[in-house]
């Protein structure tokens, strides 16, 4: 039988090896830490220290500032040596909380433990998974509570457990399911509870059938289906995951709300546990730091705040040939300028690449490839066409705005054509074009 | 560490590692069978006519892109020899060398040059040259000549297909068996009949998915049907569909002309029926035009539909409702 996938999309190379069979190593957190306001989807957090200030670690730094926002924590105890701007992953510079760490983790006093969490009311599991600033740890960094609280007239049937870390290089899911099974178990009942969802799907590629079986033993008493799925990628996005395990299509411009879904990463679900179960709030995260650029490939639990030169220094450093530092993996991974930049919540990896062998661009010969893998049943080439002689109306009309960036086009593209550039770029000009239109 | 600047880029990162010229040379190396037969078979002729439709292809494509302050380095992208190989490939044997240059000047001046270049031409320019020559030179586009290996009357020499349609091969009982067609010992263009060394190459491109099997596939499956239903109901009077296949360019044109990438439709939908569409047409010329051979205007009538099927076929949008309850 062959296994559930999703339509289309691409079988790449996985390079996952080098770090697959290494079991999570602890960073120890460097002498200063650059915790940033803003780590999230939604409007920063609003900065509860000042210059000068003691924290313990586990403190929270900044409180949500709105429904749609996330709380940050000390990632240390120490001493606050500066609310400001500072390097960031996406490039611009945000408020950053500067912390010198004093090396001692005091921990912050803890509030009582729930001596049952799992007879905790949804909303008692919402607040405190937003009290412990609790975003998705898949990447995308959306407040976990935000996507917990489906609006009016939507209700959850099912919580999709999402195991596919479908990025080739990064194996910080995998790692987390194969040594704290239990703990995202735990976590992903806690989130089902939360979400009024009846059930929980759990979705696994087969290159990591030993993680699944790993969560199936730790599942007794909770009501979870577990499906090994066809390595395919981008699986690992949503609506991807929920049209391979549900055969359920997420409406355009729709959310996994509007087929009664809600999908949490595994990262995700350990990070609830540790939120809910053992008052732990998020201040740090597992990650990857590997590549062919990186000489000692690791996976490191690492705190949040702590600059990439660290990571990268405690695997090896960079060896000669590695060009190109990336936020995430080789598909949609941000690049990155600086060694400054310091690891944030949704960090899924860091990783090192050797510099592209030269090549030009071609006209496109029309060979259909990208057609062929859009996951999304878009036409790539024409949208970046469109794109590309200014034509965004036309563009929005033929889905540019459905695009997932995934980058299945410009991999597969023979033309070696920047197609997700172009389709970006046109992104860009939809949405400007749309609130010009509403400012007017 | 290393102090290098590190690249900051759009996403993805990774590349596969195929690349236009790399499918241009899968094509010039799955064309290498048909070219080494076509050149045992026809002998000098062969070499002479390759080198003339090349070098005319690659100067044309040269000359024009000095015209439009173009960089030249697309000459190295392989499109043009390609080009050049194909068209020489569909010319009888024995065509004057002026013809040959003149015919791969306009297949890629006008067949493909005056678009736009590589990925902007309508038509295929092999066969747009091939077209243009035809009319141009109608009876030297219809001479023939014997493959060397065999010692026939050289006057009135016909190919399998002329055979067929003008001279009542069936009745007769003079129709070309199989088996020289399948070995190529027959009469015909240049590149066009060994059945056998075009297979070898056309395998190879099916193997790589250089080329999409649904074109060779759905042209092979509306000839063979539409002029099987004419041998059922009378196969005295009609040619196997066996026949058909091997006989004259329809391999050639089904495996290296109609599946190339630019002048093919993208969608799964309008290829079929652009396939489809090529094997049908071109049957109804060999049973009923007034030519022995189809497979040309097949591939060029079905290239101008080529853009209104990529319209009509696009890919339902995932998570599109509209059409559905």
């Amino acid at each position: 039988m062959s296994k559930r996938t999703f339509r289309r999309g691409l079988h790449l190379p996985e390079q996952k090896t080098p770090t697959a069979g290494k079991p999570v190593e602890r960073l120890i957190a460097p002498e200063k830490l650059f915790v940033p306001l803003s780590q999230h989807f939604g409007k920063p957090a609003k900065p509860l220290v000042k210059k000068g200030e003691a924290v313990l670690l586990g403190q929270i730094l900044g409180e949500a500032d709105s429904a749609f926002s996330s709380a940050v924590h000390a990632p240390a105890s120490g001493r606050v040596l500066g609310v400001d701007l500072h390097p960031f992953p996406s490039g611009t510079p945000v408020m950053t909380v500067t912390i010198e760490n004093d090396g001692r983790d005091d921990k912050v006093p803890e509030p009582e433990r729930p001596a049952f969490p799992f007879s905790l009311s949804p909303e008692d599991i919402i607040r405190r998974i937003r009290r412990a600033g609790v975003v998705g740890l898949g990447g995308a960094a959306f407040p976990t509570a935000v996507k917990l609280s489906p609006p009016k007239g939507k209700s959850i049937d099912t919580l999709i457990l999402n195991g596919c870390e479908c990025e080739p290089v990064q194996t910080g899911d995998y790692r987390l399911m194969l040594e704290f099974p239990a703990d995202i178990v735990k976590g992903a009942e806690l989130l089902r509870i939360a979400a009024g969802a009846r059930r929980i799907v759990v979705g696994v590629e087969d290159n990591k059938a030993d993680a699944l079986e790993a969560l199936r033993a730790e599942a007794g008493g909770i009501p979870a289906a577990f499906e090994l799925l066809q390595t395919k990628y981008p699986q690992g996005a949503e609506k991807m995951l929920i049209s391979a395990l549900l055969e359920r299509a997420v409406p355009r411009g729709g959310l996994p709300f509007d087929v009664g879904v809600v999908v949490q990463n595994v990262a995700t679900a350990k990070a609830v546990w540790d939120a809910v179960g053992e008052n732990k709030p998020l201040y740090e995260r597992v990650l990857t730091c590997a590549g062919p650029g990186i000489n000692d490939p690791k996976n490191l639990l690492v705190r949040v705040g702590t600059p990439i030169r660290s990571v990268i220094d405690r695997c090896g450093g960079l060896n000669d040939g590695a060009a190109l530092l990336t936020f995430g993996g080789p598909m949609m991974g941000i690049s990155q300028a600086i060694l400054d930049v310091p690891v944030i919540k949704s960090t899924t990896g860091v990783l090192a690449f050797r510099r592209d062998p030269p090549g030009r661009e071609y006209s496109c010969i029309r060979c259909a490839r990208c057609v062929e893998h859009c996951p999304m049943g878009l036409v790539p080439t024409g949208l970046a066409k469109l794109a590309r002689f200014d034509r965004y109306e036309e563009a929005e009309k033929r889905g540019i705005m459905d695009c997932l960036e995934c980058g299945c086009c410009q991999y597969i593209c023979p033309a070696r054509i920047p197609l997700v550039q172009w389709i970006r770029l046109g992104k860009n000009r939809v949405v400007a074009g749309r609130s010009g239109k509403s400012a007017a | 560490m290393s102090d290098t600047p590190f690249i900051v880029k759009s996403s993805p990162h990774w590349r596969d590692p195929d690349t236009v010229p790399r499918i241009m040379g899968r094509v010039i190396l799955a064309l290498i069978p048909a070219i080494a037969a076509s050149i045992y078979f026809f002998r000098f002729r062969a070499v002479w006519l390759y080198a003339a439709c090349v070098i005319a292809g690659l100067s044309t494509e040269a000359a024009v892109l000095l015209l439009r302050k173009k960089p030249l380095d697309s000459l190295l992208d392989g499109s043009a020899v390609i080009t050049g190989i194909l068209l020489a490939m569909c010319l009888p044997p024995a065509l004057p060398l002026s013809m040959a240059v003149i015919g791969a000047v306009v297949s890629i001046g006008l067949g493909k040059q005056v678009f736009g270049g590589l990925g902007h031409n309508i038509f295929n320019p092999a066969l747009v040259g091939r077209a243009f020559l035809s009319t141009a030179f109608p009876a030297a586009m219809t001479t023939w000549v014997p493959p060397a290996i065999l010692t026939v009357d050289t006057a009135t020499y016909a190919t399998p297909l002329g055979v067929l349609k003008f001279h009542d091969a069936v009745a007769q009982g003079t129709l070309v068996p199989l088996k020289s067609l399948f070995w190529g010992t027959v009469g015909g263009s240049l590149g066009g009949t060994s059945a056998l060394a075009l297979l070898i190459g056309g395998v190879y491109l099916l193997a790589k998915r250089t080329i999409d099997w649904r074109i060779p596939t759905g042209i092979v499956l509306s000839t063979a049907s539409f002029v099987g239903v004419f041998w059922v109901a009378a196969p005295d009077r009609y040619a196997s569909p066996l026949f058909h296949l091997l006989s004259g360019g329809l391999l050639l044109g089904a495996l290296f002309m109609a599946t190339d990438m630019v002048t093919s439709p993208v969608t799964r939908a309008a290829t079929w029926i652009y396939a489809a569409g090529i094997g049908l047409i071109s049957a109804v010329i060999r049973l009923f035009g007034g030519f022995p051979e189809g497979i040309m205007y097949a591939i060029l009538f079905m290239n101008t539909f080529v853009p209104l099927l990529n319209i009509l076929t696009r890919p339902r949008i995932f998570g599109d409702r509209r059409g559905r309850a």
